[in-house]
């Protein structure tokens, strides 16, 4: 049996979207809790300092490409998925689906990842572009924060995020990205691994409720910072 | 409970080979009693069908107790109707209503196709059997009984899985036309048993590789497919196959397989 076979069968292509996607939640980890910085009452130093530790230590912008990379692979190999999935009843049923064993968001992770690409699109759009590629191609640049006495000159992210979050569709937006998101990790976390084939059913339990409670932290969590920051909560 | 006497209104699937056009039928079915089971009722329909001159409709049956996996009949939307745990035949008319109008479909899937009427070709199935399904044992002398020590536990898990007779309520139930479910419980009941080891890497290798060859989908955890199941396997096995396709993907030599 070759790498191509194990990679190319149904479970093969499953088990690239349960790694890359376990991959991208760790992502989520890292970037939840360096953002939770701004709830910081020192108007973005922390969370300005934590960000320009990310945008400049070299082992993070290495990563920064594998985390491109995983995306790339999560969405081409599920857009891949679904379709092939999709095709293999050409005839529908009259009488829809019965839902008494599924949940609606762990048959809709092809439309919630949809939602999230969006999301994404619009979310790189706003701040990894102007912090990474600011000035170049007249793209709209950071402002700059001084902290320690004029010693550190940094990008101030912080101010950015502020000025971005005055935009109540905005707000909305991010808020409705985080909700898809937060359905497709309640699916999508335990599935993984179910899908790397954890089958002790006491530890199935606790990573299916271990999920839920990720997916409901994490997000509602996400979704908090515009929110905090367009009502006044951080300034 | 209580017998009744209903008057229904059936749509059923007509069709009349693989290659043409299949359409519903309306049937009005007066008189039928809670008692009956559903293929009786068809068995009724059926005969008033032939009195009148009329084709009658095909299904699939056979033991007519649950037991064979003949029957399959996508009912109201669900796969062997709305009674958990149930097949088709062992489904009651006492699970309906006087005046009720029900929908009755094949199994739909692009690996199911149809024969004639609610009639699939589900010889996929047992062609993943054969392609791995089954331990090679030496003919002669029966070895002594309790030769084989089976752990308790294991030997229930196995049970379990060795119930799956087969219907493809799962594959019909998924939206994924997914055959996961019965896969992983041939898989799983060979696997938890010490007759199954030998053979142990091979199996799920070549049964996974014919099941994708059969062309049904792949597993999205839905588990539509556990609450279909008339034998109520469990989604765990789909996650045991996992397991022993990884185990013996990421182990095996190139030649295998």
């Amino acid at each position: 049996m070759t790498w191509k076979q194990v990679f190319t069968s149904s479970i093969g292509k499953k088990l690239v979207m349960g790694l890359t996607g376990l991959f991208l939640i760790s992502f989520l980890i890292v970037h939840v809790g360096l953002n939770a910085c701004i709830w910081v009452p020192d108007h973005g130093e922390t969370f300005n300092k934590g960000a320009n530790f990310m945008g400049t230590m070299i082992l993070v912008r290495i990563i920064e490409v594998g985390l491109f990379l995983g995306i790339l692979l999560h969405v081409y190999q599920g857009y891949l998925l679904t379709a092939q999935n999709n095709s293999r009843r050409s005839q529908n049923y009259t009488a829809g689906y019965g839902n008494k064993g599924s949940s609606w968001y762990s048959r809709s992770m092809g439309l919630l990842g949809t939602l999230i690409l969006l999301f994404l699109i619009m979310h790189i759009y706003h701040f990894w572009t102007p912090s990474r590629l600011g000035g170049m191609w007249g793209i709209h640049e950071l402002g700059e924060a001084d902290y320690n006495n004029g010693a550190v000159h940094i990008h101030n992210l912080y101010g950015e995020m502020i000025q971005v979050f005055q935009n109540p569709v905005v707000v909305i937006l991010y808020v409705l990205g985080c909700l898809s998101l937060a359905y497709h990790l309640a699916h999508g976390f335990h599935s993984a691994f179910r899908t790397m084939g954890l089958h002790n059913r006491r530890y199935a339990k606790m990573i299916r409720n271990f999920g839920y409670g990720f997916s409901i932290v994490v997000c509602l969590a996400f979704a908090m910072m515009p929110v905090s920051i367009y009502f006044g909560w951080v300034k | 409970m209580e017998h009744y006497n209903m008057n229904l209104t059936l749509k059923v699937w007509r069709q009349k080979n693989e290659k043409e056009k299949g359409h519903f039928e309306t049937y009005s079915v007066p008189g039928i009693s809670s008692e009956m089971s559903f293929l009786e009722m068809f068995d009724v329909l059926n005969e008033r069908l032939i009195n009148e001159g009329k084709e009658p409709i095909a299904f699939d049956h056979d033991c007519r107790e649950g037991i064979c996996g003949a029957c399959s009949m996508h009912i109201n939307g669900k796969a062997h109707g709305p009674w958990a745990g149930t097949t088709t035949c062992q489904l009651h008319m006492r699970a309906f209503k006087d005046g009720d109008t029900i929908v009755v479909e094949p199994w739909r899937a692009n690996a199911f196709p149809v024969i004639k009427d609610l009639v699939t070709d589900r010889s996929a199935l047992d062609r993943i059997i054969a392609a791995g399904g089954y331990i090679s044992v030496n003919t002669g002398n029966a070895v002594d009984g309790n030769s084989l020590p089976v752990e308790k536990d294991k030997a229930d898990t196995a049970f379990a899985a060795a119930a799956c007779i087969g219907c493809g309520a799962c594959v019909a139930a998924c939206k994924n036309s997914s055959a996961m479910l019965f896969t992983g419980a041939k898989v799983s009941h060979l696997a938890l048993l010490p007759q199954g080891n030998p053979e142990r890497k091979t199996r799920v290798v070549n049964m996974i590789a014919q099941m994708d060859k059969e062309g049904f989908g792949s597993c999205t955890f839905t588990m539509e497919c556990e609450a279909a199941c008339p034998k109520e396997i469990s989604v765990n096995n789909i996650a045991r196959l996992n397991a022993e396709y990884m185990r013996a993907a990421f182990t095996a030599e190139e030649t295998m397989g």
